[in-house]
């Protein structure tokens, strides 16, 4: 079952020569269905219904922290026997459940129907289904469709398919004026300061990829400058791309290093000199290099060992190691986009062992056998890991928690701190 | 196709992967795509668990479905052979899986592994999964405890018994069994084998030796249960030793079959049952006849609803479950109860029910907590699906006399206590104690108080009901904010019934005559 091979010098871009293992095994990885627990509080008026299963729906609320507070905008069309059997049309059941949520939800104004595993084996046309919806609830509420399922995307990929569903819908820019589009979903406080930060540096016209409404989708054209700010964003970029956009390479926003870099490609592309960024960012950059001090005790030297997850963990790993001496023992993702990630690899030092895809039992025995001070992963391995002695820190805090930027640098150190300094205070 | 937003049950392989968890040397290949091994988090982040379930998923993605899932299927079954070295497998596949139609079962089988092998099926679009716990266990029970009555009991020991039901991942499980094994131990009975918490494959096939087997759910044990009933001739408890009652009815059930006296002095022996005497302390006064919804999964709701009024005293106003496998059983016990049951899946049938109802306590799942909140009533969670909350560090089994006395607290102290509760009826207007203040007991997650109403004056009812005069409306407030809803539904029903246009003081205290408390 498991498949691994060892591709020497994978050189191909950028200065990087890491030696990258891949592996094909099973995978202890979310599904991109997962994506809709923050997308569905981004985007505040669209509801996001999976046509899927029991399991569908069980892996949302596990995920989404076990219990729902308020009534949230996504479900689940839960796909049953009689629906597979042919005794009922699943269009026409579909059509039914879209009415009846829509009449309940009437302040919706964007549906993603979102197909699951289950729905990609039957071949459930959901694009078709979505325009059919979207002819019948005309100047209502417009219907997309995306895949989140398992056997298409891997966790955070399931953004990347939501947001790749909105391109075609972004209206046409009049001119190719110069423009800045920022992709991929920040909280509202990093999307601000960042907007802020983009004024000083005298790039006023900057438009966020999910919008917080859907009314504001941005427009684009071929005076767009597209600056991903998450590194899962393969789909979309294309998308844009293919739309004339101009996808500006860049590392990752986050800690310092990230974040200048990030901001100077964007002023790069729009002709502004670095000193002028520099200047703009003096104030932030002190105060994050002031906010990371705090941690680097606690981090420095420390052996780190990242299980695949989010596709964070090459700017994440990046970040540790340069801003805060973190020895990097395995960095593991479960994919690796070259081109995406070039900036990234080339700060990575060169003797990370990288590895793409998973195959879990192998990488749990590479992992205790290494014995590192501290293991990013999945909420299924924190705790038996822990049982063995290890320290952890789980994976998704890093895409529930505001961690992009100069102002949460800072934050970024302490999560990975917090483990650490918890273990030194028990005494039980 | 079912519009759902949240779901009490999980698909049936999350009850198969509850009972593969509970045992050791059982390891489960799951037929799965990428991402249905999220379920492990259940284990470990919900229930603590130290170690990963023993569980391995083929985790296909899209580029094997144009290869072979088959072969896929049958590496991961060696390999977690070779890895885990099972004492026995059982093998199945998820909802897509079951999609595919590779056969995990024959697969398996053709491999000529060293050890048995148990297929499952589990029908992912019919069941759920209590269902799927409840069928793995049959299976593996039918599969291991020999056919044919080669184990006999010894003459001349103990009497024996097993217990069967406790799952990883159960509504205080572990607390359960321990409190009904001290139990069997006091009246002289031994445990022969609990399934499946702790079994071992190789276990269960000493079933058949024990006398009786003693269900504690029978979500979950009964299928297996009758099986070993028609096969071996084994009799089983039918009483579900929740509350002190049922408790007292499961040793005299358990004595008859064991063919034993209980000893007069059990309960003693027991240790301290406080609810009795708790529940007649003058305090509790205040108790009776508070009305309260239950809801839940079938043994939980009934055992629940028994205890409310039998031992409680409280008025049961509702009564449903989630568990459609025992809906007959929970309408029968609700027409004992004079109430209607509620047989549902959805949570906001639930909240509807208990919006008409207005009771004074809900005891229901996490979710009920919830929609209590919402709706400022106390609440207390006696039912799965469990949340990192049920499963405290101490002991708080919900079974025996230890469990009664774990009700009467969690249920009980939601409440407004007894004297306060009397002196804030007489003192209403103290300046500290008004509709925003929200009781202290319930926190200050307490959803908002229904907002302040403006300036008292008269406005005509739109809808045509009956509407309040200023100074009824100005009586009502002095009723204390937690009866005044009730009050002023009550008040609008009776003025509705009698063609009252206008409601009066007078109104509202002849409705209050009426209506009684």
């Amino acid at each position: 079952m498991s498949d691994t091979t060892l591709l020497d010098r994978a050189g191909k871009v950028g200065c990087s020569d890491h030696t990258i293992l891949k592996e094909r095994g099973q995978r202890e990885v979310f599904c991109g269905l997962t994506g809709i627990v923050w997308l569905h509080r981004k985007i505040q008026d669209a509801f996001f219904l999976v046509v899927g299963s029991r399991t569908c729906a069980h892996l949302i609320q596990s995920a989404a922290g076990v219990m729902i507070f308020a009534e949230p905008r996504f479900a689940t069309a839960i796909v049953e026997e009689r629906d597979l059997a042919g005794m009922a049309d699943l269009n026409d059941e579909l059509d039914r459940v879209v009415a009846r949520l829509l009449e309940r939800r009437p302040e919706i104004r964007l549906l993603f129907l979102v197909g699951s595993c289950p729905s990609e084996v039957i071949k459930l046309d959901l694009q078709r289904a979505a325009e059919r919806l979207s002819g019948q609830f005309q100047s209502r509420v417009r219907v997309l469709s995306y895949s989140g399922s398992g056997i298409e995307t891997t966790f955070t990929e399931g953004e990347d398919a939501c947001l790749a569903a909105l391109v075609p819908e972004l209206p046409q820019t009049a001119d190719d004026r110069p423009h800045l589009l920022v992709v991929g979903a920040l909280a509202d406080l990093v999307e601000d300061q960042f907007r802020r930060l983009f004024d000083d540096i005298g790039i006023a016209d900057v438009d966020f990829l999910p919008p917080r409404r859907s009314r504001d989708l941005p427009a684009i054209g071929s005076g767009t400058c597209v600056l991903l700010a998450q590194p899962f964003l393969t789909d979309t970029a294309r998308a844009l791309e293919r739309r004339g956009c101009t996808r500006l390479a860049a590392p990752f926003p986050l800690g310092i290093e990230g974040t200048s870099g990030w901001l100077r490609a964007a002023a790069e592309a729009f002709g502004i000199t670095l000193a002028t960024v520099d200047r703009a960012t003096a104030g932030p950059r002190a105060r994050a290099a002031q906010a990371l001090d705090r941690y680097r005790a606690d981090l420095e030297g420390k052996r780190v060992f990242f299980f695949p997850d989010s596709q964070l963990e090459i700017p994440l790993a990046r970040f540790l190691s340069r801003e805060l001496g973190v020895e990097l023992i395995e960095v593991a993702t479960p994919y690796l986009h070259r081109a995406h990630m070039a900036e990234e690899l080339a700060l990575l030092p060169s003797s990370t062992r990288l590895v793409e895809g998973q195959d879990v039992d192998r990488q749990l025995d590479r992992c205790t056998d290494a014995q590192p001070d501290l293991t990013v992963c999945g909420l299924g391995l924190a705790n038996p890991l822990e049982a063995l002695g290890l320290t952890t820190k789980w994976s998704i805090e890093l895409l529930f928690t505001p961690l992009q930027g100069f102002e949460q640098a800072g934050d970024l150190a302490e999560l990975f701190a917090r483990p650490l300094h918890r273990k030194t205070r028990l005494r039980v | 196709m079912q519009l759902t937003v949240w779901t009490y049950e999980g698909p049936p392989h999350i009850g198969a992967m509850r009972v593969a968890t509970a045992m050791t040397g059982l390891h489960y290949v799951l037929h799965a795509p990428q991402g249905d091994t999220y379920a492990d988090l259940l284990f470990t982040m919900i229930e603590r668990r130290e170690a990963r379930p023993p569980v391995t998923y083929t985790t296909f993605q899209a580029r094997d479905l144009g290869t072979d899932t088959a072969e896929l299927f049958q590496n991961a079954v060696r390999d977690a052979h070779a890895r885990y070295e099972p004492e026995a497998m059982i093998v199945g596949a998820s909802c897509t899986a079951e999609l595919i139609q590779d056969d995990p079962g024959g697969l398996a089988q053709s491999l000529e592994l060293p050890v048995p092998i148990v297929p499952l099926e589990l029908p992912a679009y019919q069941k759920k999964e209590n269902w799927g716990a409840a069928e793995t266990l049959y299976r593996l029970v039918r599969a291991f405890a020999p056919a044919a009555d080669t184990v006999k009991p010894e003459a001349g020991r103990a009497p024996s018994c097993n217990i069967l039901g406790p799952t990883a991942l159960g509504f205080r499980h572990r607390d359960d069994v321990r409190e009904i094994k001290r139990l069997l131990k006091q009246m002289g009975i031994a445990v022969n084998v609990i399934a499946p918490l702790g079994a071992r494959p190789s276990d269960l096939a000493r079933l058949p030796a024990a006398r009786f087997n003693v269900v504690l759910y029978p979500e979950v044990a009964g299928i297996a249960v009758r099986w070993l009933e028609r096969a071996h001739g084994q009799p089983a408890t039918t009483v579900v030793p929740i509350g002190v009652g049922a408790t007292r009815a499961f040793i005299a059930e358990v004595a008859a079959l064991a063919g034993i006296e209980p000893r007069a002095d059990l309960e003693q022996s027991c240790g301290h049952g406080h609810l009795p005497w708790y529940s007649r302390s003058v305090d509790s006064t205040y108790l009776t006849g508070k009305r309260v919804f239950v809801f839940g999964d079938a043994t939980h709701a009934m055992a629940a609803a028994r205890v409310a009024r039998d031992e409680l005293a409280l008025e049961v106003v509702g009564l449903g479950t989630y568990s459609r496998e025992y809906a007959r059983e929970v309408r029968a016990l609700a027409e004992e109860f004079g109430v209607e049951a509620l047989i549902t899946d959805d949570y906001l049938d639930v909240e509807d029910r208990i919006t008409i109802l207005q009771p004074e306590l809900v005891l229901g799942t996490q979710m009920e907590r919830h929609t209590a909140k919402r709706l400022g009533i106390p609440c207390a969670v006696i039912s799965a699906p469990v949340h990192v909350q049920d499963f405290p560090a101490r002991y708080a089994p919900q079974m025996g006399f230890e469990g009664a006395n774990v009700l009467f607290d969690t249920w009980v102290h939601p409440l407004m206590m007894g004297l306060e509760e009397h002196l804030l009826g007489m003192f209403r207007e103290d300046f500290e104690f008004h509709d925003a203040a929200g009781p202290s007991h319930l926190g200050k997650g307490r959803a908002a108080a229904p907002a302040p109403e403006a300036a008292i004056t008269e406005v005509p009812a739109a809808d045509g009901s009956p509407h309040w005069s200023a100074e009824a409306e100005r009586e009502l407030r002095k009723i204390p904010f937690f009866v005044r809803p009730k009050a002023r539904r009550n008040t609008e029903r009776f003025a509705a019934d009698h063609g009252v246009p206008e409601i009066t003081v007078e109104t509202l205290y002849e409705a209050k005559a009426h209506f009684g408390r």
